[in-house]
């Protein structure tokens, strides 16, 4: 494992970002950027399933509307969130709060997995519902737990970030 | 002159208890970020959706006031969280944040922002006809975006500046 992180440190873009001192904070503000239109987009979908908000609306015309903004938004967060971890990698994967971020952002795709071809096959049949069925009800609850979990992780990597100096031979 | 008013408001900050309780526990600042950044989530999808329908990219099947009154209060509601839990972040480090040259951006361009946001909303916010956007409303939609990008960028930028 630790040869497959040192060979990501290696590799050209992460060697630009690290020599290149604006080049970070720019990935880092696309990428902020890109998760809050993910959590944006993903929130008001969530809050439309748990029943707080938009109960006016079916929820087949609010995911319609939003959800290619959090898959557009979500590629951007993903692969500027990559180009920041190559530039850094063994620190980051060292990070107890990276790795939590990364766990939660893996429950939340298995949770929209699950929504997606198990809870919600048939959301269109919903579409005269003001409160949904309890099961879509809790997926929302969940995801929405899960995201605000997967923002506060990621501003804490900041805040504990330890330097690991590698030695290679 | 101006200078020192800056930085004797920013002594007397210092010395709050405020201040102190920042300085004290670890995790007040992260959780005031996190509150902040939820808030800009909030605010940043309803001028995406508003400023996307207003230049016609997303959303057409409905009129622009229609769009306008469903994601407004968002951004209404969003703004006073962002204030407060700025403000507290303000009062924990405030000679570092506002003499920031990114903070100072910032605050420009969101002062900005929120002038075109109000002109807007006032004037499209009872047209449910389907009336396409004028051009300056569309101009203004498109400075508005860029507008709030820059905000999040500054807002990133006020750490390493």
């Amino acid at each position: 494992m630790n040869d497959i992180l040192i060979l990501i440190h290696g590799n050209p873009i992460a060697q630009t970002i690290r020599e290149n001192e604006l080049l970070f904070p720019w990935v880092e503000s696309l990428h902020v950027l890109a998760v809050t239109l993910v959590l944006g987009s993903i929130a008001l979908v969530d809050l439309r399933l748990i029943g707080v908000r938009g109960l006016n609306r079916p929820i087949s015309n609010i995911s319609k509307e939003l959800l290619p903004i959090t898959w557009m938004a979500f590629l951007v967060a993903a692969v500027t969130g990559a180009i920041l971890f190559t530039s850094n990698a063994v620190s980051y994967s060292q990070n107890w709060y990276f790795i939590s971020k990364i766990a939660l952002l893996g429950l939340a795709g298995i949770n929209m997995m699950c929504f997606q071809f198990i809870i919600g096959k048939n959301i269109d049949s919903w579409n005269h519902y003001q409160q949904l069925p309890l099961p879509a009800r809790i997926s929302g609850a969940v995801s929405l737990t899960l995201w605000i979990g997967i923002i506060f992780c990621g501003r804490l990597i900041g805040f504990t970030l330890e330097p690991v100096f590698i030695a290679i031979s | 002159m101006a200078q020192f008013g800056i930085l004797a408001f920013c002594n007397t900050l210092e010395h709050t208890a405020l201040n102190e309780a920042i300085q004290n526990y670890f995790w007040i600042v992260p959780t005031l970020q996190t509150i902040h950044i939820l808030a800009i989530a909030t605010l940043m999808i309803a001028a995406l959706m508003i400023n996307l329908r207003v230049l016609g990219l997303h959303g057409q099947c409905e009129p622009i006031g229609t769009v306008i009154n469903r994601y407004s209060h968002l951004i209404w509601y969003a703004l006073p969280v962002l204030l407060i839990s700025g403000s507290i972040m303000i009062v924990g480090e405030p000679a570092r944040s506002l003499t920031n040259s990114a903070f100072q951006q910032k605050m420009l361009m969101l002062i900005v922002v929120i002038a075109i946001t109000v002109g807007l909303q006032k004037k499209w916010r009872y047209n449910t006809s389907y009336q396409y956007a004028d051009i300056t409303t569309r101009f203004l939609a498109m400075i508005s975006l860029a507008l709030w990008v820059g905000i999040v960028a500054a807002g990133r930028w006020i750490a390493y500046a």
